[in-house]
């Protein structure tokens, strides 16, 4: 039969256990993000133009190749880099040239970045190359956005007012086919 | 004394301090492993129970864990409060049981499987907290999702950033969280795979604490969650950013480090400290002693052996070599920890025997019988005074050094169980000394898992092979201190040969007698 004193050691015990157990399941807090700032993610995956134009095979060309795998364009895999920028406030947040993924660089280029700001009101530009630097097509070249017109160095550009309250998420994303960035 | 000898010291100064309190058989310490398995049994259980009531889509995951955790706050709110807390409690003592197995040096050898499968089994025990902090859904949830995905977008595996799942409310689908139910499921399944890998090697192993013990630790996870239920934190939002989230730091303890360090150097620090447990038991100082052998000669095939070890290294099989017994015992060497507990329980290994050369059935290459007997007579020979002494320790508790002086020799075994009885017998009936001492590990925690049980009742005659009862017990006296308890076998050892000088003079003379004829 254990002393007192040993019942008093295992009372404390378990209650050292049941405090331990109970305290660091939940504290102290942790503050992750200043709770008065916002954040401004960039995310998008958007595959850039490919790196040379199609060209049109020749009849004797199309004539060698075997006949599961004639056709009438030789396109090369590799897409450009897509080159994007952020500015707040008139101010460069990020800048970037994202390579296309893949070992034949045929892959979507990939961005992902979170910024934390001051809450308020903010002059937001988005900024995005996704082709060669000046390149046109033809009318119903059938890619998408390949009849924008350049802004300089850029074939798409964002302009927005934002109002940012603290803690919030403002998403800025990237989808071609609904006409370039987004922001949620 | 090297730093790993002091931090032992230490650690089994602060376990002795339970044992104070909570006995042997139920101090906490020596049931890590076991309390795991129950904490286990019960994350189970109310998993279970909890899985009935959720709703596993991401719309109403949330309302539902609500509403299991305040409609039924009796029965729902106490199995999700168990169900967190007895998780914590999986993660406590497996950091502890991890730490100490390291501490007591019980890797090594043919120990290098529970060791290894120890290191999956913390990965899967993280995963199964992590993902089960996320199927709540509130902002906890919704850090834990986001700073784990960017985590894995480090790898660079996937075509897309998993993390853009999380980048905006309009993003958010039941794809990944299916997932994570369904991770949360199976992870556990193949961690219950792992756990019982980890024990295969032992026999009997312990996977039930003491009844006391899963009373005393239940009844404190009860009371914690009646106390302080376990509830969700506000309602996840994509639209707003988890500033500030209590954690539990058990499972999350990592997490605030990646506001800190680059992705790739934490997947660089988990993926090399993991590396760097799964190969300890290989990294010096390498201590493989050779394993036990059997003498078929010498062997009838009685089993002991077998039902003695800890480790399942013996088997017996079909007798190979013509003699008339059933059975041989045969010893697996990438099992055998080369304890010598099997060479304590073998008939045959007795000093008493005459023949030219004594070989046991079974024997340690390191420490046969014979040698043990060849130690045993050179240590008690040089003994002189009025009260000798002999004193068997092993080699993983009690420092035998310290207890070094005249009138007292030592003989060191692997185990206190690789001693046979009859070498007590051998030792007291031939007037070699006037009392045997025996010391090794704590009790309830012997480096070889049973040697201090199989060699109590082997003493009591309650397990073969048992010390004759000729010998006279006030002549023999056990103390198991361990390593950090050592002051405490001095103290022992002085006060048992006080008893001995008072007893009535033993075959051979009276002590004092021998004293004054000089008697060696």
């Amino acid at each position: 039969m254990p002393s007192p004193l040993a019942w008093a050691g295992q009372i404390v015990a378990y209650t050292a256990f049941g405090v331990g157990i109970g305290y660091l399941s939940l504290y102290p807090a942790y503050t992750h993000r200043d709770p008065e700032q916002a954040q401004i993610k960039l995310s998008f995956a958007h595959a850039g133009a490919r790196k040379e134009d199609c060209r049109r095979l020749s009849y004797e060309e199309i004539a060698k190749l075997p006949p599961g795998q004639r056709r009438p364009h030789d396109c090369s895999r590799e897409r450009v880099p897509v080159t994007v920028e952020l500015e707040l406030d008139g101010k460069l947040l990020y800048r970037a040239t994202l390579e296309p993924t893949g070992h034949a660089r045929d892959g979507v280029s990939v961005a992902y970045q979170a910024f934390m700001t001051t809450a308020g009101r903010h002059e937001l530009v988005a900024r995005l190359r996704d082709d060669v630097q000046g390149r046109t097509y033809a009318a119903g070249a059938g890619r998408e956005g390949a009849d924008r017109k350049w802004i300089g160095e850029w074939n798409y550009v964002h302009r927005a007012q934002i109002e940012l309250a603290p803690r919030q998420n403002l998403a800025i994303e990237f989808r071609a086919d609904k006409g370039g960035f987004l922001i949620h | 004394m090297g730093f790993k000898q002091r931090l032992r010291i230490a650690w089994e100064r602060l376990e002795g301090a339970f044992t104070r309190s909570f006995g042997p058989a139920w101090n906490p310490f020596f049931q890590l492993g076991a309390l795991g398995w129950f904490f286990y049994w019960i994350v189970a259980v109310t998993g279970i129970y909890l899985f009935i009531f959720f709703d596993t889509g991401v719309t109403n995951a949330y309302q539902s864990l609500e509403e299991i955790t305040r409609a039924q706050w009796w029965a729902g709110g106490v199995m999700r409060s168990l169900h967190r807390y007895a998780s914590d409690a999986l993660v406590v003592v497996m950091t502890l049981h991890m730490i100490r197995e390291y501490l007591l040096d019980r890797l090594r050898g043919p120990r290098w499987l529970a060791w290894v499968t120890g290191v999956p089994m913390i990965w899967f025990v993280f995963i199964a907290g992590v993902t089960g902090y996320w199927l709540v859904w509130d902002m906890l949830a919704q850090y834990v999702a986001i700073v784990t995905t960017e985590w894995f977008d480090a790898l660079s595996i996937f075509g897309e950033p998993i993390a853009r799942n999380f980048l905006s409310p309009t993003h958010l689908s039941d794809r990944f969280f299916t997932l994570m139910v369904f991770a949360h499921i199976v992870v556990p399944l193949f961690l219950l795979l792992v756990m019982w890998i980890h024990i295969l090697r032992m026999s009997d192993a312990r996977i039930n604490p003491p009844k006391g013990l899963a009373i005393g630790t239940g009844a404190t996870l009860l009371v914690l969650s009646l106390v302080f239920p376990a509830v969700s934190q506000a309602p996840a939002d994509l639209a707003v950013v988890p500033a500030t989230v209590q954690l539990d730091w058990y499972y999350l303890n990592l997490y605030p480090l990646f506001d800190y360090v680059p992705r790739p150097v934490m997947w660089v620090l988990t993926v090399g400290f993991s590396t760097f447990l799964l190969l300890l038991p290989w990294l010096p100082p390498r201590r493989r002693a050779p394993a036990a052998l059997v003498d078929l000669g010498n062997c009838n095939g009685c089993a002991r052996c077998a039902a003695d070890c800890p480790f399942n290294a013996i088997t017996m099989r079909p007798r190979s070599d013509g003699l008339p017994y059933e059975q041989e015992a045969a010893v697996d060497s990438g099992m055998c920890v080369a304890c010598g507990i099997c060479a304590g329980a073998c008939p045959t290994a007795t000093p008493f025997r005459r023949r030219a050369l004594l070989v046991a059935g079974i024997d340690l290459p390191q420490l046969t019988v014979r040698e043990l007997r060849a130690r045993t007579l050179a240590a008690t020979s040089a003994l002189r005074g009025p009260v000798r002494v002999l004193v068997y320790g092993c080699a993983h508790g009690t420092r035998l050094a310290a207890l070094q002086q005249p009138g007292v020799a030592t003989v060191e075994l692997s185990c206190i169980a690789a001693l046979p009885p009859s070498f007590i017998d051998f030792v007291l009936s031939g007037d070699h000394a006037d009392g045997v001492f025996l010391t090794g590990c704590r009790e309830g925690d012997c480096h070889h898992r049973q040697g201090i049980e199989w060699t109590r009742q082997r003493l009591a005659g309650e397990r073969d092979p048992f010390l004759r009862a000729r010998v006279p017990r006030e002549r023999l006296h056990c103390c198991w201190s361990g390593l950090a308890q050592t002051a405490v076998a001095v103290r022992e050892l002085s006060a048992f040969r006080e008893r001995l000088a008072a007893l009535a003079p033993a075959e051979g003379g009276t002590p004092a007698a021998r004293e004054e004829a000089g008697h060696a």
